[in-house]
């Protein structure tokens, strides 16, 4: 969800493609386009990002399994190739490689997520402090 | 490979004309007034005859792998194609559970082996059919699975329904759902009403079916995804799915020859053939089912063609296992009962047992008409005839309606423009 009010404030469109047990409902009224296939999802984007499953809720059983999530829903270089010549893959991480992505596309050229998760740190690093100093001059 | 059918009664989706049919290959190709035999052409007279869209049973168990000596792909096979039966979904209640794409597979190869009708496997919903963690159900349609199904239970866990519902969407498949809340069925194996009391044998009342029915049919509508409800049997089931089609739920529904036709009188006989799960009801339950298909609330004709050996059902009654081996009597029955009962017309009930099927799941046929594919069924409707389980190719000899005089003998059946089944 921050990755949508995030990307959306720095003026992306996003396009999501999940197994409806894991879409939020109503989730177009955010802002966010639902594709109708991951070809359709990755078309002419500038960035492909995959979310990590959360393999704690594999227990809910919201899909199958693993590798049929990898089969329907992960992505592939041959997936990639939908995407702008330059599009950059990112991931929050950890990911669950071959789940969310293979690990040719995560090791690939394409890929910014270690600088992604590096940078991270550093995000949510002023994050709490902007917070904290919110909340230091406002008490 | 030409065929051609000459000087039948072609039975359309909405009427009924004298006319030729050619196919060539896997297609009808022409329907006219009269067609002249091409070269090369095999020629069926089909004069005093009818010519009908090949019947689709999208609920039957051909028990294979697992349970060979109830049934097999090749004895269901024989048996559906000389039911008039061009296209089977088998269900997934077999050992191993149809749960993954490898057993899919499996069915889809064996019946390419045997080459008679379509076969189209039902992958289960949960694995082991257990209710508890949905199965690879993506992967059971890319091996070719139609539809998902945990027939002979419902889900009694509403969450993993709706899991399930949703998921199963996403690959444009419905789930078709057995209805029976088994805590409140708690053992009972007939009707619960007053041949239950008569008999002695432990009844189970319309609601524990009714209760499913109203379940399904809530997730289908809260979710706006469509959902198909198997066998209904009970007048107040009807009811339910009426009263959801008129508000616009994506609710489709099937039935079996024993509910429009028997009422549970036939339990006092004691004869284990009577056993069927939903059990067969009563007088006011077999009237509406009737009703039901003739107003549309009950879409399509099945079989739950449960073929079981003797060791089955040579038991005392509450031993014996539910089911009837009903795909060889189907149309008869249906014909017999539904059209010349006056109930409905020939074509309609060609829509029960091929359009309507057809539609549901998304299979090719269901309908005569030219560029369509030639799965036809030829039947002679003034031929009388005493239903003789004896005489089935099922292995399932299992059927309540033995001795019962019928109409409608199924005289060829052809699958992709060939003859697969002769009288």
């Amino acid at each position: 969800m921050s990755n949508l009010f995030g990307l959306q404030k720095l003026g992306a469109q996003v396009y999501l493609y999940a197994p409806a047990t894991l879409l939020p409902k109503d989730i177009e009224k955010l802002g966010a386009h639902v594709a109708k296939s991951r070809e359709q999802a990755i078309e002419g984007a500038d960035a492909v990002m995959g979310l990590r499953i959360q393999l704690e809720r594999q227990n809910g059983g919201l899909f199958p399994s693993l590798s049929e999530y990898a089969k329907f829903y992960g992505v592939n270089d041959s997936l990639l190739k939908y995407a702008k010549k330059d599009a950059i893959v990112l991931h929050p991480g950890p990911v669950n490689r071959g789940v969310e992505l293979t690990p040719q596309v995560i090791d690939g050229e394409k890929s910014l997520i270690t600088q992604q998760v590096t940078n991270g740190v550093a995000v949510r690093m002023s994050i709490l402090k902007l917070l904290s100093e919110y909340r230091e001059k406002n008490l | 490979m030409k065929l051609l059918i000459k000087n039948g009664t072609l039975v359309l989706r909405d009427k009924e004309v004298k006319a030729d049919l050619l196919a060539d290959g896997k297609n009808i190709v022409k329907i006219a007034q009269k067609i002249t035999a091409p070269a090369d052409c095999t020629v069926i007279d089909a004069s005093g005859k009818h010519v009908l869209a090949g019947f689709i049973d999208m609920h039957v168990h051909l028990r294979e792998p697992g349970f060979e000596g109830k049934e097999d792909i090749e004895s269901g096979s024989r048996a559906a194609v000389a039911g008039g039966v061009t296209q089977v979904c088998c269900m997934p209640n077999t050992n191993p559970v149809c749960d993954n794409a490898v057993v899919t597979t499996y069915i889809k190869h064996r019946a390419a082996e045997v080459n008679l009708c379509k076969i189209h496997p039902i992958g289960a919903i949960t694995r082991g059919q257990n209710g508890e963690a949905l199965s690879d159900i993506g992967k059971m349609k890319a091996a070719g699975a139609v539809a998902i199904s945990d027939d002979g239970k419902s889900i009694s866990n509403s969450y993993i329904m709706r899991l399930a519902m949703e998921y199963a969407n996403d690959f444009n498949l419905k789930c078709l759902c057995h209805c029976e809340d088994a805590n409140l069925v708690n053992g009972g194996v007939v009707n619960e009403g007053y041949n239950s009391t008569l008999t002695g044998l432990k009844g189970s009342p319309r609601a524990a079916e009714d209760i499913m029915i109203a379940r399904e049919i809530a997730l289908s509508e809260s979710l706006n995804i469509p959902v198909h409800i198997c066998h209904v049997s009970t007048y107040s089931g009807v009811e339910i799915i009426k009263s959801a089609k008129e508000r616009g739920v994506k609710v489709t529904a099937e039935t079996c020859p024993h509910y429009f036709i028997l009422t549970d009188d036939i339990i006092t006989s004691y004869d284990t053939n009577t056993k069927v799960n939903p059990p067969v009801r009563e007088e006011r339950d077999r009237k509406a089912i009737a009703q039901g298909l003739k107003d549309g609330t009950l879409d399509c004709i099945v079989t739950d063609h449960a073929p079981h050996s003797l060791k089955d059902k040579q038991v005392e009654y509450p031993l014996a296992a539910f089911g009837i081996s009903g795909i060889e009597t189907s149309f008869s029955l249906s014909y017999t009962y539904l059209v010349k009962n006056g109930i409905m017309s020939l074509s309609q009930l060609s829509q029960k047992m091929s359009l309507a099927p057809a539609q549901i799941l998304n299979l090719e046929g269901g309908e005569l008409k030219e560029g369509a594919v030639a799965d036809i069924t030829i039947v002679d409707l003034n031929k009388k005839y005493k239903i003789d389980s004896k005489n089935f190719l099922s292995k399932g000899k299992n059927t309540p309606f033995n001795g019962f005089e019928v109409y409608g003998k199924v005289e060829y059946t052809i699958v992709d423009g060939e003859i697969k089944y002769k009288a």
